[in-house]
Protein backbone atom coordinates (compact mmCIF):
# COMPACT_ATOMS: atom_id res chain seq x y z
CA UNK A 1 0.00 0.00 0.00
CA UNK A 2 1.43 3.32 -1.05
CA UNK A 3 1.14 6.22 1.38
CA UNK A 4 -2.05 8.25 1.08
CA UNK A 5 -0.37 11.48 1.97
CA UNK A 6 3.08 12.95 2.14
CA UNK A 7 4.68 16.15 3.26
CA UNK A 8 7.62 17.99 1.71
CA UNK A 9 9.49 20.71 3.56
CA UNK A 10 10.56 23.69 1.47
CA UNK A 11 13.72 25.41 2.66
CA UNK A 12 16.14 25.40 -0.25
CA UNK A 13 15.59 26.05 -3.91
CA UNK A 14 16.22 22.37 -4.66
CA UNK A 15 13.32 21.38 -2.39
CA UNK A 16 11.06 22.75 -5.11
CA UNK A 17 12.31 20.01 -7.40
CA UNK A 18 11.68 17.44 -4.68
CA UNK A 19 8.11 18.66 -4.17
CA UNK A 20 7.51 18.54 -7.88
CA UNK A 21 8.71 14.94 -8.08
CA UNK A 22 6.41 13.86 -5.27
CA UNK A 23 3.51 15.64 -6.98
CA UNK A 24 4.20 14.03 -10.31
CA UNK A 25 4.59 10.55 -8.84
CA UNK A 26 1.35 10.83 -6.88
CA UNK A 27 -0.49 12.23 -9.89
CA UNK A 28 0.76 9.36 -12.01
CA UNK A 29 -0.37 6.80 -9.43
CA UNK A 30 -3.81 8.37 -9.26
CA UNK A 31 -4.17 7.99 -13.00
CA UNK A 32 -3.99 11.60 -14.12
CA UNK A 33 -3.22 12.14 -17.80
CA UNK A 34 0.05 13.61 -19.02
CA UNK A 35 -1.39 17.10 -19.37
CA UNK A 36 -2.88 17.05 -15.87
CA UNK A 37 0.40 15.69 -14.48
CA UNK A 38 2.18 18.65 -16.03
CA UNK A 39 -0.48 21.00 -14.64
CA UNK A 40 -0.12 19.60 -11.15
CA UNK A 41 3.68 19.68 -11.30
CA UNK A 42 3.61 23.27 -12.50
CA UNK A 43 1.14 24.33 -9.81
CA UNK A 44 3.27 22.69 -7.11
CA UNK A 45 6.32 24.38 -8.57
CA UNK A 46 4.60 27.77 -8.29
CA UNK A 47 3.40 27.16 -4.74
CA UNK A 48 6.79 25.87 -3.61
CA UNK A 49 8.57 28.77 -5.23
CA UNK A 50 6.28 31.23 -3.51
CA UNK A 51 7.13 29.64 -0.18
CA UNK A 52 10.84 29.74 -0.98
CA UNK A 53 10.77 33.33 -2.25
CA UNK A 54 8.49 35.02 0.26
CA UNK A 55 8.25 32.90 3.39
CA UNK A 56 11.75 31.26 3.25
CA UNK A 57 10.41 28.01 4.69
CA UNK A 58 7.20 26.08 4.81
CA UNK A 59 5.72 22.82 3.72
CA UNK A 60 3.56 21.28 1.07
CA UNK A 61 1.22 18.47 2.00
CA UNK A 62 -0.08 16.09 -0.64
CA UNK A 63 -3.18 14.03 0.06
CA UNK A 64 -4.86 11.52 -2.15
CA UNK A 65 -8.61 11.91 -2.45
CA UNK A 66 -10.19 8.56 -3.08
CA UNK A 67 -13.89 8.43 -2.26
CA UNK A 68 -17.01 7.13 -3.95
CA UNK A 69 -17.77 10.47 -5.55
CA UNK A 70 -14.36 11.76 -6.49
CA UNK A 71 -10.76 10.83 -6.97
CA UNK A 72 -7.94 13.28 -7.09
CA UNK A 73 -5.08 15.01 -5.38
CA UNK A 74 -5.25 17.69 -2.75
CA UNK A 75 -2.27 19.97 -2.30
CA UNK A 76 -1.89 22.19 0.74
CA UNK A 77 0.90 24.76 0.94
CA UNK A 78 1.48 26.16 4.40
CA UNK A 79 4.02 28.71 5.54
CA UNK A 80 4.43 31.00 8.50
CA UNK A 81 5.84 33.85 6.49
CA UNK A 82 4.85 37.52 6.39
CA UNK A 83 1.39 36.84 4.95
CA UNK A 84 -0.36 38.57 2.09
CA UNK A 85 -1.77 42.05 2.66
CA UNK A 86 -4.23 42.18 -0.20
CA UNK A 87 -5.31 38.83 -1.54
CA UNK A 88 -7.41 40.44 -4.26
CA UNK A 89 -4.27 42.11 -5.59
CA UNK A 90 -2.08 38.99 -5.71
CA UNK A 91 -4.81 37.13 -7.55
CA UNK A 92 -4.64 39.68 -10.35
CA UNK A 93 -2.59 38.76 -13.39
CA UNK A 94 0.61 40.68 -13.69
CA UNK A 95 0.97 41.73 -10.07
CA UNK A 96 4.33 40.84 -8.60
CA UNK A 97 6.45 42.19 -5.78
CA UNK A 98 9.57 40.32 -6.84
CA UNK A 99 9.89 41.44 -10.44
CA UNK A 100 8.46 38.19 -11.76
CA UNK A 101 5.68 37.72 -14.25
CA UNK A 102 2.96 37.93 -11.62
CA UNK A 103 1.20 34.91 -13.06
CA UNK A 104 1.94 32.48 -10.22
CA UNK A 105 -1.11 32.41 -7.98
CA UNK A 106 -3.75 33.27 -10.59
CA UNK A 107 -2.03 30.68 -12.78
CA UNK A 108 -2.28 28.02 -10.09
CA UNK A 109 -5.97 28.81 -9.73
CA UNK A 110 -6.47 28.20 -13.43
CA UNK A 111 -4.34 25.05 -13.43
CA UNK A 112 -6.27 23.43 -10.60
CA UNK A 113 -9.96 22.68 -10.00
CA UNK A 114 -10.33 24.13 -6.52
CA UNK A 115 -8.35 26.93 -4.96
CA UNK A 116 -8.69 28.44 -1.49
CA UNK A 117 -6.28 30.96 -0.07
CA UNK A 118 -6.16 32.10 3.54
CA UNK A 119 -3.60 34.54 4.80
CA UNK A 120 -3.03 36.61 7.87
CA UNK A 121 -0.45 39.37 8.13
CA UNK A 122 2.49 38.28 10.24
CA UNK A 123 1.07 34.79 10.73
CA UNK A 124 1.44 33.09 7.37
CA UNK A 125 -0.41 31.77 4.41
CA UNK A 126 -2.30 28.58 3.68
CA UNK A 127 -3.29 27.63 0.17
CA UNK A 128 -5.48 24.60 -0.43
CA UNK A 129 -5.94 23.32 -3.96
CA UNK A 130 -7.45 20.24 -5.50
CA UNK A 131 -7.34 18.53 -8.83
CA UNK A 132 -9.81 15.78 -9.64
CA UNK A 133 -9.33 12.88 -12.01
CA UNK A 134 -11.81 13.03 -14.82
CA UNK B 1 45.89 5.56 35.54
CA UNK B 2 45.50 5.58 31.79
CA UNK B 3 48.33 3.14 31.19
CA UNK B 4 46.96 0.83 33.86
CA UNK B 5 43.58 0.67 32.10
CA UNK B 6 45.33 0.23 28.82
CA UNK B 7 47.23 -2.67 30.32
CA UNK B 8 43.99 -4.30 31.45
CA UNK B 9 42.39 -3.86 28.04
CA UNK B 10 45.38 -5.07 26.04
CA UNK B 11 45.91 -8.07 28.29
CA UNK B 12 42.29 -9.10 28.06
CA UNK B 13 41.88 -8.05 24.48
CA UNK B 14 40.58 -11.46 23.47
CA UNK B 15 37.72 -11.38 25.97
CA UNK B 16 36.80 -7.84 24.99
CA UNK B 17 36.95 -8.67 21.30
CA UNK B 18 34.64 -11.64 21.85
CA UNK B 19 32.17 -9.50 23.78
CA UNK B 20 32.35 -6.77 21.16
CA UNK B 21 31.86 -9.16 18.25
CA UNK B 22 28.83 -10.65 19.94
CA UNK B 23 27.22 -7.24 20.47
CA UNK B 24 28.04 -5.94 17.01
CA UNK B 25 26.68 -9.07 15.35
CA UNK B 26 23.39 -8.32 17.04
CA UNK B 27 23.40 -4.82 15.52
CA UNK B 28 23.50 -6.15 12.00
CA UNK B 29 19.73 -5.88 11.46
CA UNK B 30 19.41 -2.36 12.82
CA UNK B 31 22.39 -1.06 10.88
CA UNK B 32 21.03 -1.35 7.35
CA UNK B 33 23.82 -3.84 6.78
CA UNK B 34 21.46 -6.82 6.74
CA UNK B 35 22.13 -7.55 3.07
CA UNK B 36 25.84 -8.15 3.67
CA UNK B 37 26.89 -11.78 3.90
CA UNK B 38 27.71 -13.09 7.38
CA UNK B 39 31.28 -14.01 6.45
CA UNK B 40 32.00 -10.57 5.08
CA UNK B 41 30.43 -8.91 8.09
CA UNK B 42 32.40 -11.08 10.47
CA UNK B 43 35.72 -10.47 8.70
CA UNK B 44 35.20 -6.73 8.61
CA UNK B 45 34.24 -6.72 12.27
CA UNK B 46 37.48 -8.49 13.16
CA UNK B 47 39.46 -6.04 11.10
CA UNK B 48 37.63 -3.15 12.72
CA UNK B 49 38.39 -4.31 16.24
CA UNK B 50 42.03 -4.91 15.28
CA UNK B 51 42.23 -1.32 14.03
CA UNK B 52 40.72 -0.09 17.30
CA UNK B 53 43.32 -2.01 19.30
CA UNK B 54 46.29 -0.87 17.20
CA UNK B 55 45.03 2.66 17.61
CA UNK B 56 44.85 2.25 21.39
CA UNK B 57 48.27 0.63 21.62
CA UNK B 58 49.98 3.24 19.44
CA UNK B 59 47.96 6.15 20.81
CA UNK B 60 46.14 6.86 17.58
CA UNK B 61 47.38 4.90 14.58
CA UNK B 62 45.98 7.33 12.01
CA UNK B 63 47.30 5.38 9.03
CA UNK B 64 45.57 2.12 9.96
CA UNK B 65 42.30 3.91 10.72
CA UNK B 66 42.43 5.76 7.41
CA UNK B 67 43.04 2.59 5.45
CA UNK B 68 40.17 0.91 7.23
CA UNK B 69 37.76 3.81 6.66
CA UNK B 70 38.68 3.88 2.98
CA UNK B 71 37.81 0.22 2.77
CA UNK B 72 34.45 0.74 4.50
CA UNK B 73 33.65 3.70 2.25
CA UNK B 74 34.47 1.76 -0.89
CA UNK B 75 32.27 -1.07 0.38
CA UNK B 76 29.53 1.54 0.77
CA UNK B 77 28.64 0.64 4.34
CA UNK B 78 26.70 3.21 6.35
CA UNK B 79 28.46 5.57 8.72
CA UNK B 80 26.28 4.24 11.50
CA UNK B 81 28.18 0.93 11.29
CA UNK B 82 31.31 2.73 12.43
CA UNK B 83 29.72 4.96 15.06
CA UNK B 84 27.70 2.07 16.49
CA UNK B 85 30.75 -0.16 16.49
CA UNK B 86 32.78 2.37 18.44
CA UNK B 87 29.90 3.04 20.80
CA UNK B 88 29.63 -0.67 21.53
CA UNK B 89 33.39 -0.87 22.01
CA UNK B 90 33.21 1.96 24.52
CA UNK B 91 30.41 0.32 26.45
CA UNK B 92 32.03 -3.12 26.47
CA UNK B 93 35.44 -1.80 27.47
CA UNK B 94 34.12 0.39 30.27
CA UNK B 95 32.04 -2.45 31.64
CA UNK B 96 35.02 -4.77 31.47
CA UNK B 97 37.46 -2.42 33.19
CA UNK B 98 34.93 -1.64 35.91
CA UNK B 99 34.32 -5.33 36.50
CA UNK B 100 38.08 -5.88 36.87
CA UNK B 101 38.83 -2.99 39.19
CA UNK B 102 38.14 -3.33 42.89
CA UNK B 103 37.44 0.29 43.80
CA UNK B 104 34.05 1.53 42.69
CA UNK B 105 34.09 5.16 43.84
CA UNK B 106 33.11 8.02 41.59
CA UNK B 107 36.68 9.09 40.91
CA UNK B 108 37.83 5.80 39.48
CA UNK B 109 34.71 5.52 37.33
CA UNK B 110 35.31 9.00 35.96
CA UNK B 111 38.90 8.03 35.23
CA UNK B 112 37.84 4.93 33.35
CA UNK B 113 35.27 6.86 31.35
CA UNK B 114 37.65 9.64 30.37
CA UNK B 115 40.51 7.32 29.38
CA UNK B 116 38.29 5.13 27.23
CA UNK B 117 36.84 8.25 25.64
CA UNK B 118 40.33 9.47 24.88
CA UNK B 119 41.11 6.22 23.06
CA UNK B 120 37.94 6.24 21.03
CA UNK B 121 37.80 9.93 20.16
CA UNK B 122 40.68 10.09 17.63
CA UNK B 123 39.29 7.04 15.83
CA UNK B 124 35.83 8.61 15.57
CA UNK B 125 37.33 11.87 14.37
CA UNK B 126 39.36 10.25 11.61
CA UNK B 127 36.56 7.99 10.46
CA UNK B 128 33.86 10.67 10.42
CA UNK B 129 36.20 13.09 8.69
CA UNK B 130 37.03 10.53 6.04
CA UNK B 131 33.35 9.82 5.51
CA UNK B 132 32.16 13.41 5.29
CA UNK B 133 35.20 14.34 3.20
CA UNK B 134 34.24 11.61 0.80
CA UNK B 135 30.65 12.88 0.59
CA UNK B 136 31.70 16.49 0.15
CA UNK B 137 34.03 15.40 -2.58
CA UNK B 138 31.24 13.58 -4.40
CA UNK B 139 28.84 16.51 -4.00
CA UNK B 140 31.34 19.03 -5.34
CA UNK B 141 32.26 16.75 -8.25
CA UNK B 142 28.61 16.38 -9.11
CA UNK B 143 28.07 20.10 -8.89
CA UNK B 144 30.89 20.62 -11.37
CA UNK B 145 29.48 17.90 -13.61
CA UNK B 146 26.07 19.52 -13.45
CA UNK B 147 27.51 22.89 -14.29
CA UNK B 148 29.22 21.45 -17.32
CA UNK B 149 25.88 20.15 -18.52
CA UNK B 150 24.18 23.40 -17.65
CA UNK B 151 24.03 25.54 -20.74
CA UNK B 152 25.79 24.22 -23.81
CA UNK B 153 25.72 26.27 -26.94
CA UNK B 154 26.14 24.59 -30.29
CA UNK B 155 26.91 26.56 -33.44
CA UNK B 156 25.32 24.39 -36.14
CA UNK B 157 25.74 26.54 -39.21
CA UNK B 158 26.99 30.02 -39.95
CA UNK B 159 24.70 32.40 -38.08
CA UNK B 160 22.55 29.78 -36.34
CA UNK B 161 23.22 28.50 -32.84
CA UNK B 162 21.28 25.99 -30.75
CA UNK B 163 21.04 25.84 -26.97
CA UNK B 164 19.49 22.56 -25.83
CA UNK B 165 18.23 22.74 -22.25
CA UNK B 166 17.76 19.57 -20.23
CA UNK B 167 16.49 19.26 -16.69
CA UNK B 168 15.33 21.64 -14.04
CA UNK B 169 16.13 25.31 -14.38
CA UNK B 170 16.83 27.07 -11.10
CA UNK B 171 18.01 30.61 -10.46
CA UNK B 172 21.71 29.81 -10.71
CA UNK B 173 21.26 27.92 -13.92
CA UNK B 174 19.03 30.61 -15.40
CA UNK B 175 21.84 33.08 -14.79
CA UNK B 176 24.34 30.76 -16.43
CA UNK B 177 22.04 30.24 -19.41
CA UNK B 178 21.70 33.97 -19.91
CA UNK B 179 25.45 34.52 -19.69
CA UNK B 180 26.50 31.75 -22.03
CA UNK B 181 23.70 32.61 -24.44
CA UNK B 182 24.82 36.21 -24.80
CA UNK B 183 28.49 35.29 -24.84
CA UNK B 184 27.82 32.64 -27.48
CA UNK B 185 25.82 34.96 -29.70
CA UNK B 186 28.76 37.36 -29.75
CA UNK B 187 31.54 34.77 -30.25
CA UNK B 188 29.73 32.72 -32.87
CA UNK B 189 28.33 35.81 -34.51
CA UNK B 190 24.85 34.28 -34.53
CA UNK B 191 21.82 35.81 -36.12
CA UNK B 192 19.35 33.30 -34.77
CA UNK B 193 19.49 31.32 -31.53
CA UNK B 194 17.25 28.32 -30.98
CA UNK B 195 16.47 27.50 -27.36
CA UNK B 196 15.30 23.92 -27.15
CA UNK B 197 13.23 23.09 -24.05
CA UNK B 198 12.30 19.51 -24.95
CA UNK B 199 14.18 18.27 -21.89
CA UNK B 200 12.80 20.77 -19.40
CA UNK B 201 10.24 18.89 -17.29
CA UNK B 202 8.23 21.84 -16.01
CA UNK B 203 7.87 25.35 -17.34
CA UNK B 204 6.52 27.49 -14.53
CA UNK B 205 6.36 31.27 -14.34
CA UNK B 206 9.94 31.55 -13.13
CA UNK B 207 11.38 29.46 -15.97
CA UNK B 208 9.21 31.34 -18.49
CA UNK B 209 10.29 34.63 -17.00
CA UNK B 210 13.96 33.74 -17.34
CA UNK B 211 13.47 32.56 -20.92
CA UNK B 212 11.65 35.76 -21.82
CA UNK B 213 14.41 37.83 -20.26
CA UNK B 214 17.08 35.85 -22.10
CA UNK B 215 15.24 36.32 -25.40
CA UNK B 216 14.88 40.03 -24.73
CA UNK B 217 18.60 40.34 -24.00
CA UNK B 218 19.44 38.42 -27.18
CA UNK B 219 17.17 40.79 -29.12
CA UNK B 220 19.03 43.75 -27.65
CA UNK B 221 22.34 42.54 -29.03
CA UNK B 222 20.80 42.18 -32.46
CA UNK B 223 20.00 38.50 -32.76
CA UNK B 224 16.73 36.60 -32.77
CA UNK B 225 15.57 33.91 -30.41
CA UNK B 226 13.24 31.04 -31.26
CA UNK B 227 11.85 28.83 -28.53
CA UNK B 228 11.56 25.26 -29.75
CA UNK B 229 10.59 21.88 -28.33
CA UNK B 230 7.38 22.95 -26.64
CA UNK B 231 5.52 19.76 -25.84
CA UNK B 232 1.69 19.85 -25.99
CA UNK B 233 1.29 19.55 -22.21
CA UNK B 234 3.78 22.36 -21.67
CA UNK B 235 1.90 24.51 -24.16
CA UNK B 236 -1.29 23.94 -22.19
CA UNK B 237 0.25 24.80 -18.85
CA UNK B 238 1.78 27.95 -20.32
CA UNK B 239 -1.68 29.00 -21.54
CA UNK B 240 -3.23 28.14 -18.16
CA UNK B 241 -0.63 30.18 -16.35
CA UNK B 242 -1.44 33.08 -18.63
CA UNK B 243 2.16 33.62 -19.73
CA UNK B 244 2.40 35.93 -22.70
CA UNK B 245 4.88 34.63 -25.26
CA UNK B 246 3.52 36.58 -28.23
CA UNK B 247 6.77 38.49 -28.69
CA UNK B 248 8.70 35.26 -28.73
CA UNK B 249 8.62 33.12 -31.90
CA UNK B 250 7.99 29.50 -30.93
CA UNK B 251 8.02 26.18 -32.74
CA UNK B 252 7.01 22.69 -31.68
CA UNK B 253 10.21 20.96 -32.68
CA UNK B 254 13.86 21.72 -33.19
CA UNK B 255 13.52 20.70 -36.84
CA UNK B 256 10.80 23.26 -37.54
CA UNK B 257 12.70 25.87 -35.60
CA UNK B 258 15.82 25.20 -37.63
CA UNK B 259 13.87 25.55 -40.88
CA UNK B 260 12.45 28.85 -39.67
CA UNK B 261 15.94 29.99 -38.71
CA UNK B 262 17.24 29.13 -42.19
CA UNK B 263 14.41 31.13 -43.69
CA UNK B 264 15.25 34.09 -41.45
CA UNK B 265 18.84 33.98 -42.69
CA UNK B 266 17.67 33.69 -46.31
CA UNK B 267 18.67 30.11 -46.83
CA UNK B 268 16.87 26.88 -47.52
CA UNK B 269 17.55 23.19 -47.68
CA UNK B 270 17.36 21.63 -51.12
CA UNK B 271 17.69 18.00 -52.09
CA UNK B 272 20.70 17.18 -54.18
CA UNK B 273 19.12 15.16 -56.99
CA UNK B 274 21.49 13.65 -59.47
CA UNK B 275 20.55 15.12 -62.86
CA UNK B 276 20.61 11.86 -64.77
CA UNK B 277 18.94 13.32 -67.83
CA UNK B 278 21.76 15.74 -68.34
CA UNK B 279 24.33 12.99 -68.02
CA UNK B 280 22.31 10.93 -70.46
CA UNK B 281 22.29 13.82 -72.93
CA UNK B 282 25.99 14.27 -72.47
CA UNK B 283 26.67 10.63 -73.23
CA UNK B 284 24.41 10.82 -76.26
CA UNK B 285 26.18 13.88 -77.54
CA UNK B 286 29.56 12.23 -76.94
CA UNK B 287 28.46 9.23 -78.95
CA UNK B 288 27.58 11.57 -81.78
CA UNK B 289 31.09 12.92 -81.92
Amino acid sequence: MKPQSSCVRIQKEWDIVGARHVARDMAKELGFGIVDQARIATAVSELARNIYLYAKSGQIIFEKIDTMESKGLSIIAIDSGPGIADIGQVMQDGYSTSGGLGAGLPGVKRLMDEFVIQSEMGKGTKITTKKLVR
Amino acid sequence: MDSKFKGIVVENSETIVEMWLEEVARLKEANRTATISDDMYDNTNREFVEVIFTSIKNQGAIKAVETFSEKIISLGWPLSYITDGLQVFRRVTINFILSQSDSMDTDSITNVLSSVDRWVEPIIRVLVNEYTGNWENIVSLQRVALQELSAPLIPVIEGITIMPLIGTIDTDRAKLIMESLLQGVITHNSEVVLIDITGVPVVDTMVAHHLIQAAEAVRLIGAKCILVGIRPEIAQTIVNLGIDLTNFPTKSSLKKGFMAALEMTNRKVTDVTPCEDNIGDLIESLKGE
